[in-house]
């Protein structure tokens, strides 16, 4: 067993022992980044001096307490100090930010080791990596397949034995679908649960910053240091915290699970299906309750994510006009033909797209129509979440339609592309939590068993994951990346 | 829902996104078919809804003004892609 394949745990727990130092691990890290990132491509930016005088750093210190001596990456679209972020897009392609978000300091006080920053659809506008400015990212399952996204840098790099976690952003399902992709743990906190400050903002409203890693119990960890109230991001909430690795027990016993009809119909593969009814098979075994229930306005939730991401999209990124930061057109002879110029320079084509959709939903004359018809229907899908959560803790169903698909295969069809997302936007459009964990394999392609938990009840949803996951050995299987066992 | 070459134009300019004419054709035709998906929601009736602007109970926040360190002007500039006498520098406003 080599050191980059060992979790989050398992690391502390070697270096508790003092079976191997921090330099040992970051070698051991930086070795495999170097035989298969080639192939992945997961990284943007990779920092092996400063991950190295780290880890010397940490050993010289000589004792490890939280994340002392652990590699992680970040997400590119999180600041980090002095490390190039650059949303995967042009426009930002040499901004440095001269501060940390607040989840990327809190890594850093606990003694974590950025390794790099991770690739994903430029400003997290996509499911599959592809919108990248620089390079798409490959499914270490199958190299001719995406990782799915925005995130799919991380969960790539996760999966293939990069990095043991690494924290993403999840809008309408940025986290739980690349995990589900690449068959790793994804946890979107509640909305508020973790502070966005210093994290570019897509859609504000929606946005949540999360967790991979290979097991539950590392996600409950890092969860722990991430969450909480932040003066920074009036939207964080003040709320007692709990420790979230208390709920790693092996007990569901009387828990009340609740699957939607409407979320195993048509457009959901039958595979999958399968796949996901044997899950709640297991959790019966286990002693929950299993009962099927009705979320009636889910197929509304698309559509209204399609107004209200865009809308919120389009104001977020007016910020990037050439004048503080990023791509500059210093043709222009006035001002508006600068930011125009620049723009149209610095933005990919689905960013274009959104700001445009966005605008024009907002835009005089159409808001009534088309935002605010959006935030009604917003309304009537919380409601169903509600009802549901009045008789049952935990909601349970795929997290992706199909399995990974073909780097290519939905290019230039953006509604089929959104159609990935039919699963997981509805639990952003309610601001809830949710999870997604491996579930199983078709033709070799990992299954995600998506958990959707009551607002600020992540607790439930790691009891659950927990469960399951002592209780089967799908999080043990490894991807063979182009002959190379892990 | 079709959308028109001159609405494409008028949304671009509010956008300040300066659009090539194949990228105008080719949004044209990409939104048409997003909103003519998205009035799927015009079969709901909403009447009497209150529309949903924040998912958790917003409230205003006050504090203490305090004088607290803020970041250098240097470290803020920077990023800047033009910058003169501490300040940004953009092309004639008027």
């Amino acid at each position: 067993m080599e050191l980059y394949e060992l979790t989050l745990h398992e690391l502390q727990q070697v270096l508790d022992k003092q079976e191997a130092s921090a330099t040992e691990i970051i070698s051991s890290v930086l070795g495999r980044i170097n035989k298969v990132e080639d192939k992945i491509q997961a990284f943007i930016t990779l920092d092996e001096e400063g991950a190295m005088a780290q880890a010397q750093q940490c050993d010289a210190r000589g004792s490890f307490s939280g994340l002392d001596g652990i590699p992680y990456g970040l997400k590119d679209i999180i600041c980090s100090q002095g490390m190039r972020t650059t949303c995967a897009s042009r426009m930002l392609e040499n901004f440095v930010p001269f501060y940390d978000a607040t989840v990327a300091a809190r890594l850093k006080a606990a003694g974590g080791i950025l390794v790099g920053k991770l690739n994903l659809d430029e400003f997290a506008m996509g499911s599959s990596t592809e919108q990248s400015a620089f390079f798409p990212t490959r499914n270490p399952w199958d190299l001719t397949r995406v990782p799915g996204g925005s995130s799919g840098g991380s969960a790539a790099a996760v999966a293939a034995g990069e990095i043991p976690f690494a924290l993403g952003t999840d809008t309408g399902g940025s986290i739980r679908q690349p995990a589900s992709y690449c068959g790793v743990v994804g946890l979107k906190p509640t909305y508020g649960r973790v502070s966005r400050y210093g994290v570019v903002a897509y859609a504000s409203s929606l946005d949540q910053v999360g967790v991979f890693s290979r097991e539950v119990g590392d996600c409950a960890q890092v969860l722990n240091l991430i969450a909480g109230k932040d003066s920074l991001d009036s939207t964080s909430v003040e709320l007692e915290k709990p420790d979230f690795t208390s709920f790693l027990r092996d007990d569901i016993k009387g828990l009340k699970i609740a699957y939607p009809r409407e979320y195993f119909q048509e457009g959901i593969e039958t595979e999958i299906k399968n796949t996901v009814k044997q899950a709640l098979l297991k959790y019966e075994e286990l002693g929950a309750i299993v009962e099927e229930v009705s979320l009636p306005h889910s197929e509304y939730a698309l559509p209204a994510y399609y107004l209200v991401a865009p809308a919120e999209a389009s104001a977020n990124l007016a910020r990037f006009d050439g004048v503080r930061y990023g791509l500059r057109d210093f043709q222009a002879e006035n001002v508006i033909e600068m930011f125009s110029s620049t723009r149209a320079e610095g933005f990919g084509d689905e960013v274009k797209m959104r700001i445009m959709l966005g605008t024009y939903a907002l835009s005089s004359g159409y808001y009534d129509a088309y935002y605010l018809k959006a935030l009604k229907v917003r309304r009537l899908i919380k409601n169903d979440f509600d009802k549901v959560f009045a008789d049952y803790d935990l909601i349970v169903a795929p997290t992706t339609p199909t399995t990974a698909f073909k780097l290519g295969e939905q290019v230039g069809d953006p509604l089929t592309l959104y159609m990935n997302d039919i699963l997981t936007v509805p639990v952003n459009m309610a601001g809830l939590p949710g999870m997604s964990i491996p579930c199983g394999f078709l033709e070799g392609l990992p299954v995600g068993l998506q958990l959707i938990g009551r607002a600020f009840d992540e607790g439930t949803l790691i009891r659950a994951a927990y469960a399951f996951e002592q209780n089967t050995d799908y999080h043990q299987a490894k991807p063979d990346i182009g002959g190379d066992i892990i | 829902m079709t959308i028109s070459f001159e609405e494409v134009e008028h949304v671009a300019l509010l956008a300040r996104l300066q659009l090539k004419e194949k990228e105008k054709e080719k949004y044209a035709e990409h939104m048409g078919s997003i909103l003519q998906y998205v009035d799927k929601l015009q079969q709901l009736d909403t009447e009497g809804v209150e529309p949903l602007d924040h998912i958790l109970p917003v409230f205003n926040i006050f504090r203490e003004d305090q004088v607290k360190p803020a970041p250098k002007r240097e470290e803020i500039l920077a990023n800047a892609p033009l910058v003169e006498a501490g300040q940004y520098k953009v092309p004639k406003i008027i």
